[in-house]
């Protein structure tokens, strides 16, 4: 699985790193999401999934492979 | 047991409905039949509100995160066809500065980056510890006071007031001047010079505050937004305005989140069993979120204007037409949530629509989760023989605000 967050669209509403902390993290000040592993290990698939299914902002997009 | 078997029939899908619908008085916690109707018969249609004017009422789970991430999808209540909530809403928008509330992309996403540091997840995860002390301090009193009480005076209002103050900074001794103008200016039946001279005092007292704080700052979000108007990143109307809205939509929902969430669990003895018995804070997190989409207290939709033709479902959604979104009906799609008139604290519930969808979702969700979290995590292991005590039928519900609400809730043990 390969992750990519299309940063100009995120609204930092900070629900994938509430989906996936191990995959994502804010940016302190304005909480900007930040990408912290393109290619999270498979145990963290199902947290990831979820962090895009619930972007509200659509921000997330996954490559499945 | 499940609200919906033996609600009524409304025959809404028939005519040109008047919205916000009714809901059903034997079904007091369900969406209104007519929008339950019309998601399965007409999922985009027309409806009435109560300017006279006709805009689009979609019902739908998967057409509403379809629309609310179009950026055709405007939120810009200066459009003549914005879908306006009520008289008040209509006559302040062209007064109302552009705020995160009513603008788009881009400029949305830069007025909601200047407001999001004190929601990011992490440090509102700092809080949690302040918050239950306020929880066990409320719940404290009112094992020492009189038994039954009302819940919501009780508890369910304190705990936002004194969260949310603790937040922006806004003194305890002002809560219950914050606590009734903030229900006024959610009343949707008020008159508009009334709810216009409220907000008005609102303004003013957090103006003053804000002042106090650009001299003297303190670690809280008026200080920190103190510190961006010094800094030229917001102006100080913005800084106010956003105060404001913090205040007021962080206050009536997380209080009708806390006492319509407790009389949903008594309406459910097992679900409530399993909230009351666990010691694993995901189980506690998961029902909060599945009672925020069996509630979903929002009862006036989200409102949008379209600003290019969209088609959509088998209809075109014209350029200056309004769009509502029933964020009840959404969480009540059985395409979404299997039996989802059946609270089910276990169920994946985290895809729910309770707090919005879109670029706009509530900012203050992060917040209202984790003092949901204490609350639900609390209450109910503190007080395990806590009961409703007036039947259901003698409880008064508010149809009228923003957010669907209890008057009163008395309980005892």
């Amino acid at each position: 699985m390969r992750v990519e967050l299309d940063e100009p669209k995120c609204v930092a509403s900070g629900q994938c790193v509430m989906a996936a902390p191990e995959v994502f993290d804010q940016r302190d000040d304005d909480g900007v999401a930040i990408l912290l592993d393109e290619h999270p290990v498979s145990e963290l698939h199902d947290g990831v999934r979820e962090a895009a299914a619930i972007c509200p902002a659509a921000a997330i997009r996954l490559v499945e492979g | 047991m499940s609200d919906t078997l033996s609600c009524p029939v409304s025959g809404a899908a028939e005519s040109l409905p008047e919205y916000p619908l009714q809901r059903a008085a034997e079904c007091p916690l369900a969406p209104a039949p007519a929008v339950q109707e019309l998601r399965a018969a007409k999922p985009i249609t027309k409806v009435r509100i109560w300017n006279g004017s006709t805009p689009w009422l979609v019902t739908r789970h998967a057409d509403q995160r379809t629309l609310l991430t179009d950026p055709r999808v405007s939120d810009d209540d200066l459009d003549p066809g914005f879908p306006y909530v009520n008289a008040h809403r209509a006559e302040i928008a062209p007064v109302t500065p552009r705020l995160i509330t009513n603008t788009d992309a881009p400029e949305h996403t830069r007025l909601r980056r200047t407001v999001n540091g004190p929601f990011v997840v992490k440090r509102i995860e700092k809080a949690r510890p302040a918050i239950q002390k306020i929880v066990d301090d409320l719940i404290d009193t009112m094992l020492d006071g009189p038994n039954p009480v009302d819940l919501l005076t009780a508890l369910a209002l304190p705990v936002p007031s004194l969260v949310i103050a603790e937040l922006l900074g806004v003194p305890y001794k002002d809560h219950d001047f914050f606590q009734s103008s903030s229900s006024l200016v959610l009343d949707s039946t008020a008159p508009p010079e009334k709810a216009r001279e409220v907000s008005g005092a609102l303004s003013a007292y957090l103006d003053n505050l804000l002042g106090e704080k650009m001299t003297d700052p303190g670690e809280d979000v008026l200080s920190e937004m103190g510190g961006r108007v010094k800094a030229g990143e917001m102006t100080r109307t913005e800084a106010v305005h956003m105060g404001v809205a913090m205040l007021i939509a962080g206050h009536e929902t997380t209080a009708t989140m806390i006492s319509l969430g407790t009389l949903a669990l008594l309406q459910h003895p097992d679900q409530l069993a399993v909230v009351r018995e666990t010691e694993d804070p995901k189980v506690i997190a998961n029902a909060v979120d599945e009672v925020l989409r069996y509630l979903s207290i929002v009862q006036t939709g989200v409102r949008r204007v379209v600003k290019e033709d969209i088609e959509i479902g088998g209809v075109v959604i014209r350029a200056g037409e309004g769009i509502i979104f029933d964020l009840h009906a959404a969480n009540w799609d059985p395409e979404a949530f299997p039996e989802a008139d059946r609270l089910d604290v276990r169920r994946p519930a985290r895809t729910h629509q309770a707090f919005g969808y879109g670029p706009h979702q509530c900012l203050g969700q992060n917040l209202a989760r984790l003092e949901l979290q204490v609350v639900y995590g609390t209450l109910y292991r503190r007080i395990p023989t806590l009961r409703l005590a007036a039947g259901i039928e003698e409880l008064e519900f508010d149809h009228t605000g923003t957010t669907y609400g209890v008057h009163s809730l008395p309980v005892a043990w």
